[in-house]
């Protein structure tokens, strides 16, 4: 399969002349497969809104190049703005207007044949699951809903690229599964969708390639098994009431102590954590605390990068964090 | 190009939809002129010596500063289309973006002429008596909607330069004092002389004494009405062209 959107050696500053301050996207690269979903990952300040926003024409890279379905975003822009659609960070909707009133604009201004966009938002709307809040004004749903009501507003026109940044932040857990099953319903559908998150199970859950971005460039892109894979797998967490408890156990458990905590990777598997916890038990210290935990981002950096991931504050005046 | 009456339609009847249900704003648009127009006919009316009936003279001038300050509130409109996102999905569309602000601008007008309407009825009530021909009411009409035009395309502009809704906020009280310093409550002739030769040469008295030439029969005694007329439309449409351009360079440069 060919990649529909590249980007090579992306490069931007929002720094003013003489000061220190480091560029947020630094020598950028990353390819998005046709009919895929690539996440891009990373903690905040890391580049993942610039490189959208470029990547969607808001913003010109300072050097570097970047294709959608081969058009330069830059000297191509109107014609890459025809294919695909963007959902910000923001949930951009008229909170004044129905949910109707607010697709039926979005097809206007998308350009649609005046006829086909009557028809387009009702099939939305039901496939959305709002067509019974439909004629209300937005500003009365729930946040889940708006949010639909967003990611529909970007697929009046079937685009071939949807980029969504941060598309689940300040979401609840059930709103985050109705939009992940949107997305993969996006992605049947044949559209290519280039995602950013914080959150390493979103890139897990729905991204076929994951790029994990740190200080405005990828320090590791792979499927996300590859990524866990280098991460290791989850860990029994031990918590002590002292190193010296800590110490004691940790040769028992084959692992080394960490301060009071001892962790020890483990498959999940009940039978595995049942044997680890038997070990513990018998050597008759008591640990004051133990969980099971799946890696999270900041293992991933840890693993990846030997740091956990920096907050940049390098970020322009007016743009949303 | 064939794209761009039907992206301006359809970004009028937003503004229009957005500003129809904006009850406060519009309550505010039509209550603020009303009490203005009240206390300047009641309270400083019996003191003013303006030649004729004081509410003859004055209602042009409330029906300025309630069209300037309805107009003020397209300010807060694109500021909050700037920051909530709005923008930056248009943006990203095949629309021609700044077509966000003619939407807001034909709404404004839309707007105003409903609120001058109202102002007009209730100084009607309250005994103006305007003699205009059919003709001359046009033309009183169309000289409002052109200062309206032209404060409406620099409230765009500051809606776009400026960060925080409290500052576009702020531009209404601008627009609402401009028309203190003219000919809309007083005289030019009893103010003192600095301040006069600004009242005089600002845009807004030759428009109020177009206005008020058209509908009370020149009230004010204006010595060169045609005069005042044309230079009413020059400010108008030179101050909306700039600002226009000015609203629309500024869009496409702030990112």
């Amino acid at each position: 399969m060919a990649a529909i959107v590249t980007a090579e050696g992306l490069h931007k500053s929002f720094a003013r002349r003489g000061s220190m301050s480091p560029p947020v996207l630094d020598k950028l690269d990353l390819e998005l497969e046709e009919g895929s979903v690539l996440a891009l990952l990373g903690p905040n300040g890391a580049g993942k809104t610039t490189t959208v926003r470029i990547l969607s024409t808001l913003l010109r890279p300072d050097a570097g190049r970047a294709t959608v379905a081969g058009f330069d975003v830059v000297r191509d822009a109107r014609r890459v703005r025809e294919i695909i659609s963007l959902t910000g960070q923001q949930v951009a909707v008229d909170d004044k207007l129905s949910g109707t009133e607010n697709l039926t604009m979005m097809g206007h201004l998308a350009h649609l044949p005046r006829r086909v966009v009557r028809g387009r938002v009702a099939e939305l709307l039901t496939a959305f699951d709002l067509a019974d809040a439909a004629h209300r004004q937005v500003g009365t749903w729930s946040g889940g809903m708006r949010r639909r009501l967003d990611l529909a507003a970007g697929l009046l026109t079937r685009p071939r690229v949807m980029f969504l940044d941060e598309p689940t932040t300040g979401l609840d857990p059930r709103s985050r599964q109705a939009l992940w099953d949107v997305v993969r319903g996006v992605v049947e559908q044949g559209t290519s969708v280039f995602l950013t998150t914080q959150y390493l199970e979103e890139a897990d859950r729905l991204a076929q390639r994951v790029a994990l971005v740190d200080g405005g460039r990828v320090v590791a892109e792979g499927t996300p098994a590859q990524l866990k894979r280098e991460v290791g797998d989850a860990g029994v967490e031990l918590t002590f009431a002292s190193a010296s408890d800590a110490g004691q156990v940790a040769p028992a458990v084959a692992a080394t102590a960490d301060g009071a905590r001892v962790r020890v990777p483990t498959d999940g598997s009940v039978a595995h954590v049942r044997s680890v916890l038997s070990v513990v038990e018998a050597t008759g210290v008591t640990p004051d605390h133990w969980e099971v935990r799946a890696p999270t981002l900041d293992d991933v950096f840890l693993a990846l990068t030997g740091h956990v991931g920096q907050e940049h504050s390098a970020r322009p005046a007016g743009v949303a964090a | 190009m064939t794209y761009l009456l039907r992206d301006v339609s359809t970004m009028t009847v937003r503004g229009l939809r957005l500003v129809s249900r904006d009850l406060d704003a519009m309550i505010t648009a039509v209550v603020l002129p009303v009490i203005i127009l009240l206390m300047f006919v009641l309270v400083f009316g019996g003191a003013m010596d303006t030649g004729t009936g004081y509410i003859n003279y004055v209602t042009p001038g409330v029906i300025l500063l309630a069209a300037g300050f309805g107009a003020a509130s397209t300010a807060a409109a694109v500021e909050h289309d700037m920051s909530s996102g709005m923008v930056e999905r248009l943006r990203s569309m095949p629309v021609t973006a700044w077509t966000v602000l003619s939407g807001h601008v034909a709404a404004s007008l839309v707007k105003n002429l409903v609120t001058t309407a109202i102002v007009f009825g209730v100084s009607i009530l309250m005994g103006f008596r305007p003699e205009a021909s059919a003709l001359e009411w046009l033309a009183a009409v169309g000289m409002i909607l052109l200062f309206v035009g032209w404060i409406t395309w620099l409230a765009a502009l500051v809606g776009v330069l400026v960060r925080s809704p409290e500052a576009a906020g702020g531009f209404s009280f601008f627009v609402m004092f401009l028309p203190y310093v003219s000919s809309a409550f007083v005289p030019v002739d009893t103010l003192p002389g600095w301040l006069r030769g600004f009242a005089e040469h600002q845009p807004v008295t030759p428009v109020i004494e177009t206005v008020r030439g058209l509908l009370a029969g020149d009230a004010a005694g204006g010595a060169d009405p045609v005069g005042a007329a044309v230079l009413a439309v020059v400010w108008c449409l030179g101050l909306g062209l700039l600002f226009a351009v000015a609203a629309g360079l500024a869009f496409r440069a702030r990112r």
